[in-house]
């Protein structure tokens, strides 16, 4: 049976691991080789890094450090920050990334989508939405959360999928960082209207919001950041008890003789 | 030496990592004469069925793989082209296997397949020795090939299908060996080991 994926976000600033709250006051989490190494170890799904502040110049360092990456993991990873257009994305997947994670660079250009998803695959494109609620609606915002953009976050995850995204990165601007919880109601609504899969981000506080965010909203992966790297959750625990909940999760089982 | 078929659909640096990791020499080509050179060849692929064989038939690397006699491993697209046609792009590929790739249905499921599943072993073959029906391997498609007679392990996502292939020298895995973890690099160590019994075999001449 297919099961649902668990992620740890690696933030990376500088070739170095760190996670913000509310995307302000960054604390430093170590090493994103020696970390993806350990999450690997433990039983993590996937991984996702994204590069808070790929500027040009720090362009080489990262494409150098998913070099580094591919050459020691062997589970699928995603790379995200700053990626503007179909040359850079190429760069990244070269460099060994499975997919890319698209987010100011999407609302600002949507056919970007559709031009990296024909050229690469819709499997390696991921939408990153971030969405905070405003008023009676999420509203999607870009630049590391910085700047409304006035589109209606729903409206625009359609859009995505529609112009060849193969999955959404959905993350709650109102939860990230605060470990109270996913917001439950914006995954359930996201997931009743697309048919590729979702990701939910922003919020995991303990194993219970984890399983609530696949159960009630029927998320397919739940990623997180600092319950992991400060080690407040182990990945074997969550998997166990998810299983427990009768969630579906993989188990690194020995190989048969 | 392993050939890997460097094309346009094709996922290469995952692949050469793998190889790496197992110690395995390699070396990448879209070269036909360079690649009569190597003993076994691995064929990947991610992308659009049609485009990719537009760039094989561009490359004349279609009619190479299929008159080949060396061991082939197809992965995820690569394995899925070893068909005879896609409904993807409504094309015509290999035709080295029996049967047409079909869309699965999104109105059951989330499309594209993706994250980790089992598969379920129907035939013996050195390539799955020691991956049964516990063992997690990564998968992402939204086409699928049906099973026949030649499927050597199947996977049930809104329907059954086929995981892992073989047609005399060819094999193929629906899912991703090389981003499969432990699970992943046993396949293709196993995958190294037969094409390796293969050339020594050769060597002396008991073939």
């Amino acid at each position: 049976m297919l099961t649902k994926r668990i992620i740890p976000c690696l933030d990376i600033k500088d070739g170095r691991t760190v996670k913000g709250v509310n995307f302000i006051g960054l604390r430093d989490a170590g090493d994103p080789i020696e970390l993806a190494r350990r999450y690997t170890n433990e039983g993590a799904d996937e991984l996702v890094f994204l590069d808070i502040t790929a500027t040009k110049e720090k362009r080489r360092t990262l494409v150098k450090l998913v070099e580094d990456i591919a050459r020691e993991i062997s589970i699928p990873f995603t790379v995200g920050g700053g990626i503007k257009s179909v040359d850079e994305i190429e760069e990244i997947l070269k460099a060994g990334a499975d997919k890319v994670s698209l987010n100011s660079a999407i609302v600002r250009n949507p056919d970007l989508i559709t031009r990296a998803s024909d050229a690469f695959g819709s499997q390696a494109v991921v939408a990153a939405v971030d969405a905070k609620k405003t008023g009676s609606h999420w509203e999607v915002f870009v630049k590391g959360g910085s700047e409304p953009t006035g589109l209606n976050a729903l409206e625009w995850i359609k859009r995505t999928q529609e112009l060849g995204a193969g999955e959404i990165l959905l993350t709650s601007m109102d939860r990230d960082g605060t470990k109270s919880g996913f917001d439950l109601e914006l995954l359930a609504e996201v997931n009743k209207l697309i048919t590729i899969p979702v990701i939910a981000s922003g919020g995991a506080g303990t194993i219970q919001h984890c399983c609530d965010a696949i159960q009630k909203g029927k998320a397919d992966a739940v990623l997180a950041a600092s319950i992991f790297h400060f080690r407040e959750i182990e990945i074997q625990t969550l998997k166990k008890r998810m299983a427990d909940a009768g969630i579906p999760v993989r188990f690194v089982t020995e190989i048969l003789d | 030496m392993i050939g890997i078929i460097k094309y346009k659909a094709g996922n290469l640096a995952s692949v050469e990592n793998a190889l790496a990791r197992l110690g395995a020499e390699y070396f990448v080509s879209n070269n036909s004469e360079e690649l009569d050179k190597a003993d076994a060849i691995i064929f990947p692929g991610v992308g659009h069925a049609a485009a990719a064989m537009d760039d094989l038939r561009a490359k004349d690397l279609d009619v190479w793989i299929k008159n080949t006699k060396k061991p082939v491993l197809g992965i995820c697209l690569g394995m899925q082209l070893l068909f005879e046609s896609s409904e993807e792009g409504d094309c015509k590929t290999l035709g080295i296997i029996p049967g047409r790739l079909k869309k699965f249905d999104s109105s059951q499921a989330k499309v594209p397949h993706m994250g980790w599943n089992q598969f379920n072993p129907l035939i013996d073959h050195p390539l799955i020795t020691g991956i049964g029906n516990k063992q997690f391997l990564y998968y992402v498609h939204g086409y699928y090939a049906p099973t026949n007679e030649f499927t050597l392990a199947s996977c049930n996502y809104i329907k059954d299908f086929a995981a892992v292939v073989a047609k005399d020298n060819f094999m193929g895995v629906q899912f991703h060996p090389e981003k499969s973890g432990q699970v992943g690099s046993l396949l293709l160590q196993n995958f190294l080991n037969l094409v390796y019994q293969e050339s020594e075999k050769k060597a002396s001449g008991t073939v």
